[in-house]
This record gives C-alpha cells, sequence and structure tokens, in this order.
C-alpha cells in the first residue's frame, strides 16, 4: 500500500503579522513548522504504515527551505520526501497549488490514499486538500476524526457541527484529517540526525512533473490577493457603572441614541 | 568561524523543548515534593534517544554527539533540576566512562541498553573519606580467579538505588596509588555483595535519588575491568572531564529560565504605577544576567565543539573545568537574583522559583567542587609556562 501525505511549512505562530506597508505576511524572526493539522494526517499514516507495512511519501510545495519540514518527517518515519519547488510554482493560489500537487501525485502513480490536514494555520482556506481531489477524479472525505479501510474501501467518521457521519469511499481517496484525530509523535532524537545525515529530499520542478507553465503559479491562478490587512481593532466598550436600576434606564438611553431601539 | 546550530541540532532543540514542557514541566513541583524519581518520563525519554544523545548509533545512541546532549541538559534544566540530574549522572558520567574507556564487548554488553534507556547507569568515585581528593579512595579490588573481590563503600551516589549497572572506583594496588594502582569496574546490581543503603534527604534535586552503596565481598568478573587496569583514576578523570561541559549545560538552561521568569514578573508586577522593569535596579539586574548567560553559551558550546572534533587534550580539560565552574556560578546568581525580583512570591514554594534556587546550590559542589575546579584550571594554564603544581 502507498499512502502520500500532504504537507505545508508554515510560520509557527497563529498570529501572523503583516507588514502595514506591502501587506505582505512578516515571516522574520518566525520559526517554520509542519502545519498541525498536516502532522495529524502524517500520524495517522505512520499509525497505518506500523500496521500495514504501507510505504508512507510527504510531499510539500513551498520555497527551498521547506525542504526543513519534509526532513521533519523522515525523522517521525515517513519514507519518501518530495519537493515540489520552482519559481514556475511561485505566486499560486489554492486552485494552481492543487493543480501542481495534482500533477506531482499522478507523477507518483498508484497511491490508496492521499491524506492531508483540515487546514494550515496560515492561509486557513482548507481547500487544496479537496481540489487536489477534484483535480484526480478521486473521492474525498472531509474533516476525518477516525478511519479504517477495508477491502478497498475506506470508511471514516468525518465530524460535523452536530455529531459525525460516517462515509464511505472507494480507495483510491483523499481524507482531510482534524486534529482530534490523534496525537502527533516525538520524532526520535536518532532518526532526526539520520534524517538530515543520510535521507533524501527530492526537488521537483515543473519540468520535472511535465506540468504545464500557464497551469501551475500565479500565472495559474484565478484569483489573486488584492490587498491584506489587519482588521482595525475594536473600541473599547463602555461600563455603566451606575446602580442596577439606574443603570438600565442608561443602557435604554443609549440604545435610543443609536437608534438600535 | 560559524556559531549556527546544524539544522539537525536546532530540530532536535525543538523535539527536547516540546517533550520537556509536555512531559516533565507538568511533574516537576511534585517530583521535588515527593521526593520521587520520575520513571516514566525516564521510559518514555529513552524510547526517544534521550538517554543516550551523545554516543554514536551502533552503540544504541542518538548520534547526537556532545552538543546534542548540552542541548538536551539545557532545555531539561529549564524545567526540571532533577530530571535533568539523573540523565546527567546516567549518560553524562556512568554510561560515558563505558562509551570512552569499554571493550568492544562491553560496549555491546552495557552501552547499548543504557544509551537505550532499557537500563540506568550510575557512576560511583566518592567515598566517605575521599571526594575531592578522589585518589584517597579505599574501595579495594582484591583478584580472586576469574573474578575481582569488592569490599568498601561510596556514598552520595546519584542514580545509586536505582541503577542496573554502575562504573565504579577501587584500588587494586595500594602501593601504586593513583598512577597505577586504580582500576575501573563495571558491576551489576545484581552482583552478588553489591548492596545499597541510605537514601539521602536533600536540599535540591529532591526527584533525583542519591544513595550509599556497599560492596561486601562483591564478585565482579575480570572481564568487567574498565579500561586499562590501573589505569582507573584516569579513565575516571576523563570521563569528568565530558560530563562537566553537560553539567554547565544544563546550568546554562537554568539560568535562561531564571532570566526569562525574571523578565515575565519584571513586565507583570506594578509598583508605584508602573512595572518593576522601569526601576533601574531591575534593569540592571536583568542585564547582568544576560550577559553572563550569553558568555556561558559561548563557553559551553564551544567546549562541546572541541569535544565532537576530537580536541580533548589539556586545552579541553581546562575549559571543561571553566564550563563547570562558571556554569554553576552564574546559575546560582541568577537563582538568586531571579528569587530578589520575585520578592516575597519568591520566596514561596507556590512558585518555581524557589524550587529552582535550591536545586542550583547542588551544581557548585558535585561532580568536583568549584574549588577543585580552580585548582586544576590553574594547574593546566601554570604548567604551559613550564611551571608544575601538584
Amino acid at each position: 500500500m502507498k499512502i502520500v501525505v500532504m504537507i505545508k511549512q508554515v510560520p509557527d505562530t497563529t498570529e501572523v503579522k503583516l507588514d502595514q506597508r506591502t501587506g505582505t505576511l512578516i515571516r522574520e524572526g518566525v520559526p517554520s513548522i509542519i502545519n498541525p493539522e498536516d502532522k495529524n494526517a502524517l500520524e495517522e499514516a505512520l499509525t497505518l504504515k506500523e500496521s500495514t507495512g504501507a510505504e508512507v511519501i510527504v510531499i510539500s510545495m513551498g520555497p527551498p527551505q521547506a525542504e526543513d519540514a519534509l526532513r521533519e518527517a523522515l525523522a517521525m518515519g515517513a519514507d519518501k520526501a518530495i519537493l515540489l519547488t520552482d519559481r514556475a510554482f511561485a505566486g499560486a493560489d489554492t486552485w494552481a497549488t492543487a493543480t501542481t500537487v495534482g500533477i506531482a501525485l499522478k507523477t507518483i502513480g498508484d497511491f490508496d490514499l492521499v491524506l492531508a490536514g483540515r487546514q494550515a494555520i496560515d492561509g486557513d482556506t482548507a481547500q487544496v486538500g479537496p481540489q487536489v481531489a477534484e483535480y484526480l477524479q478521486i473521492p474525498q472525505i472531509t474533516y476525518v476524526r477516525e478511519f479504517v479501510l477495508d477491502d478497498g474501501k475506506v470508511r471514516a467518521r468525518r465530524a460535523v457541527e452536530d455529531g459525525f457521519e460516517e462515509i464511505e469511499a472507494e480507495l483510491p481517496a483523499l481524507l482531510t484529517i482534524i486534529k482530534e484525530a490523534n496525537t502527533p509523535r516525538f520524532p526520535h532524537a536518532a532518526a532526526i540526525m539520520t534524517a538530515y545525515r543520510e535521507q533524501e529530499v527530492t526537488f521537483w520542478g515543473a519540468e520535472d512533473i511535465g506540468a504545464d507553465p500557464e497551469t501551475v503559479g500565479l500565472k495559474g491562478s484565478p484569483t489573486q490577493v488584492k490587498r491584506s490587512f489587519s482588521p482595525p481593532p475594536k473600541e473599547p466598550g463602555q461600563i455603566i457603572q451606575s446602580a442596577p436600576g439606574e443603570a438600565a434606564k442608561d443602557l435604554v438611553g443609549i440604545l435610543r441614541n443609536k437608534n438600535i431601539i | 568561524m560559524d556559531f549556527t546550530f546544524s539544522k539537525e541540532h536546532q530540530l532536535l532543540r525543538r523535539m527536547v523543548r516540546e517533550f520537556a514542557e509536555q512531559e516533565v514541566a507538568p511533574i516537576a513541583e511534585e517530583i521535588d515534593r515527593e521526593e520521587r524519581v520520575p520513571f516514566e518520563v525516564l521510559e518514555k525519554a529513552g524510547k526517544l534517544g534521550l538517554m543516550g544523545m551523545p554516543f554514536p548509533q551502533k552503540y544504541g545512541g542518538a548520534g547526537a554527539g556532545e552538543i546534542g546532549y548540552c542541548i538536551l541538559m539545557e532545555e531539561m534544566n529549564k524545567v526540571c533540576g532533577s530530571t535533568a540530574t539523573i540523565i546527567g549522572a546516567h549518560t553524562g558520567i556512568g554510561a560515558m566512562a563505558i562509551y570512552l574507556d569499554g571493550t568492544e564487548e562491553q560496549k555491546q554488553k552495557y552501552l547499548v541498553p543504557l544509551a537505550r534507556g532499557e537500563k540506568i547507569a550510575a557512576f560511583a568515585l566518592t567515598e566517605p573519606n575521599a571526594g575531592s581528593d578522589a585518589a584517597a579512595i579505599q574501595t579495594r579490588a582484591v583478584r580472586d580467579g576469574d573474578y575481582f573481590l569488592l569490599n568498601g563503600s561510596k556514598t552520595w551516589i546519584t542514580n545509586g538505588d536505582i541503577a542496573d549497572v554502575i562504573s565504579v572506583l577501587a584500588v587494586t594496588d595500594p602501593a601504586l596509588g593513583a598512577r597505577g594502582g586504580v582500576t575501573a569496574f563495571i558491576v551489576e546490581k545484581e552482583f552478588p555483595g553489591f548492596k545499597v543503603g541510605h537514601k539521602e534527604e536533600k536540599l535540591g534535586i529532591r526527584g533525583s535519588s542519591t544513595a550509599e552503596l556497599f560492596f561486601e565481598d562483591c564478585r565482579v568478573p575480570a572481564e568487567n575491568a574498565l579500561g586499562m587496569f590501573g589505569a582507573g583514576f584516569l579513565t575516571f578523570m576523563k570521563t569528568l572531564d565530558v560530563g562537566r561541559i553537560s553539567l554547565g549545560a544544563g546550568c546554562l538552561g537554568a539560568a535562561q529560565k531564571a532570566l526569562e521568569m525574571s523578565m515575565d514578573f519584571a513586565k507583570s508586577r506594578y509598583q508605584f504605577g508602573a512595572p518593576i522593569a522601569a526601576k533601574q535596579a531591575i534593569q540592571w539586574m536583568i542585564a547582568d544576567m544576560a550577559i553572563e548567560i550569553e558568555a556561558l553559551r559561548s563557553m559551553i558550546y564551544r567546549t562541546a565543539w572541541m569535544m565532537d572534533s576530537g580536541q580533548t587534550g589539556r586545552e579541553f580539560s581546562t575549559m571543561a573545568a571553566m564550563c563547570k565552574v562558571y556554569g554553576s556560578e552564574v546559575l546560582c546568581r541568577a537563582a538568586d537574583v531571579a528569587l530578589q525580583i520575585h520578592g516575597g512570591m519568591g520566596y514561596m514554594k507556590k512558585y518555581p522559583v524557589e524550587r529552582m534556587y535550591r536545586d542550583a546550590r547542588i551544581t557548585r559542589i558535585f561532580e568536583g567542587t568549584n574549588e577543585v575546579q580552580r585548582e586544576i584550571i590553574a594547574r593546566n594554564l601554570f604548567r604551559k609556562i613550564g611551571l608544575r603544581l601538584r
């Protein structure tokens, strides 16, 4: 069995700061990590590897330094790592990213399962996983809390707002995993050393996967970021400190003045 | 010159920090209060390669070198002095003696399970009448066919009552003394005649155990002699050299933590309408701590780098002694200042500064008192200009 896990390198903070002048993310001084829910996806794959002997391939798209995220995945126990990196891929929106990853998955070939995190903590779109499944024309199950493989099928329990749905799909399928699914393992100290000193990360550019430059990167992106900005800070609230009866009257007065009631 | 950590050491630090924060920090207060060895943590640490960090992978270690081991000690001591001490006695000296001078067979038999954390090691040098004066030990080893019979006692041995394997120094020829008359042995706790005595109650590092060991006609197979026969003093001194770097690294971690806690406190504690960080008195304390910590960091990792690049001569030995002295003194000053900045809160058991203050004090004493380290440093320095001091 062959499992491919899609991972993204993201800044290690949920409070990404924006450069007010250029509207771009300030990445300086912020360490990079594997997107947390992608780690949950990898953990699912590694658990399956232990029980079935499956081969686990991790794939990422990003600048050359995203290699570190893949090395960490190797240290956790992945067998192979592929980094899609090329100037032609730069500036991609989720559509062009999914196209690129989709082409790469076809290049890898005969996979049984594709796993990804639900969404990345930097973009929060939750789009790339489902878009890759659409590109590959394979079934997708999102928000997966747990799943089992059985006789060429996957049965998954996906979290919805008020409970769970159980869904069955034919393999190959793509699943996006939520953080409640598991606790990702720590890499073994020796495996960290080996991941950097002995194991390899394969670099693929547009030519290596035969991607048409018009369909990837900025050129292949139907959406473009016009402007990024932080929402203006909320104005501080008003505290009415008079006695309860008075306070109620004051509050009604204020709301009337604002034409709210 | 390049002062950056390798990528693998950076990832290692992140992993160790997360492990320390998630698995060790939550129990640090409890094991200190209860004087309990955290076996569950040691087991998890072993499974992640943290009990054999510096040793090559062929001996069950992580292959992370002395630098990797110092990173571990630094991060571990930020959250728990007791756990760091247990790992230090196990890896840094107990197992280290076998790694440095053991035969291939001894390494396969003893170092591999120790490095994997399947067994725990201790290092037994100190005796009731021999601590800093290590050459004055009285534990005797007498040949008896294929065995040596050990008689005597060791005191204040970290991990003494939990160790499976103990590196022990004993006199094999009283006439020769430290130069040729002392031999190191690998002792298993199951060997007949080995006994654990009293367990000490301590001021700090209370989650680590410190015990007396007795040898009463303890039968040790002759093949368990460690290093060259009669050269045990060298084996033990060489081991302590290495142990002193990582001890200093532990001090670096705790001092850094003291600084961070002090800064957080000085930022949030308001007096006279402003955070106390606005007071020059506090600022100078913080600045002085930070200066010393940065100097210590450079010293520790330069010395660890010397070890990893095979530069282990007299200069290394001098540097290792400096790491121990400076590390322990920077830490004790930092812990004292941190407590002062925290004021009454720092004195209360509810807050971790109090524990850090107690845990810090031993570092100026164990693995060779700072006074003896200063003698080593001075002797090595004078030797360079042709004066041999004894």
